[in-house]
């Protein structure tokens, strides 16, 4: 388990490349100063499409990344702090 | 104590003086270069999005959303068949070939029967379904959220016979190639799909 407590969650299980990465964006934007987001995927590409997306954005950065099983089924949880 | 003149006794010190000079002069130079060319930082990405069928409607949408979550400045120019991704009615409606397509389970001659399109749309609507892939119509919904402006080309408009008020709202209308290179000049990735 992660060492961060999330000041917000989003869930995007279920849904795949792009909106993962689009729905991050507009709960980053809605996220206040210092917030961590934790964003729950089903979609792997998350893994590598998250954390390109927090290298190359202004204002964010990727805290933690892990794979966890949910219920069965492999699930990817992204920590993301907004500065 | 930099001159020529100090240079037979002086030579170390004058160099690094005119070492300092050179540095100083080129610091300001690429500040200036920096200053002219990249203001913001802001990225940009032009796409020409030329298709209409339901596979190649997904890529320049994908591309685009994503870019925008990137806070690109993002402008897709829809021209010929690319317009139906943006006609409101036809978008919910993009096909998929089912011939001279080598990716297609079946030999062409089976391919070209009446319903074939339909089959292979069918299939696919099913499979974007089940893998939680957004629709054609989620990703202009979203990309017009994000900011993302997605133009049709005036002239193919009209040579389509199409109606502006046919486009989803918040599609820009009246631009032409110009405007098109006009963003593709200033653009750091270019695109024709």
């Amino acid at each position: 388990m992660s060492t961060y407590e999330p000041t917000e969650t989003l869930d995007v299980k279920g849904l795949s490349c792009p909106m993962p990465v689009v729905k991050t964006r507009g709960a980053v934007d809605d996220l206040e100063s210092g917030g961590i987001l934790q964003v729950v995927a089903t979609d792997s590409g998350s893994m590598s499409d998250l954390k390109g997306w927090a290298d190359s954005t202004d204002g964010v950065s990727m805290l933690e990344q892990e794979e966890a099983e949910e219920d069965g089924d492999a699930v990817f949880r992204h920590f993301i702090q907004k500065e | 104590m930099s001159s020529d003149a100090d240079a037979p006794v002086d030579a170390g010190a004058a160099s690094v003086e005119d070492l300092r000079a050179q540095v100083q002069a080129l610091q300001e130079e690429v500040s200036d270069l920096r200053e002219a060319t990249d203001d913001d930082g802001q990225k940009s990405m032009t796409i020409i999005a030329t298709k209409g069928t339901l596979d190649m409607a997904y890529p320049p949408l994908i591309l685009a959303s994503t870019a925008a979550a990137f806070g690109w400045d993002v402008v897709v120019f829809h021209t010929f068949w690319g317009l139906d991704i943006l006609h409101e009615k036809k978008s919910k409606n993009l096909k998929l070939s089912a011939v001279g397509n080598p990716s297609m389970p079946m030999p062409n001659a089976v391919a070209a029967l009446p319903f074939m399109d339909n089959v292979a749309t069918s299939m696919m609507e099913k499979k974007i379904q089940e893998n939680g892939t957004a629709t054609v119509e989620e990703l202009i919904e979203t990309s017009l959220d994000m900011g993302v402006d997605l133009q049709a080309c005036q002239m193919t408009i009209e040579l389509m016979g199409y109606d502006e008020a046919e486009f989803y709202d918040g599609v820009t209308t009246g631009v032409g190639a110009a405007t098109a290179l006009q963003h593709m000049a200033d653009a750091d990735v270019q695109l024709m799909i």
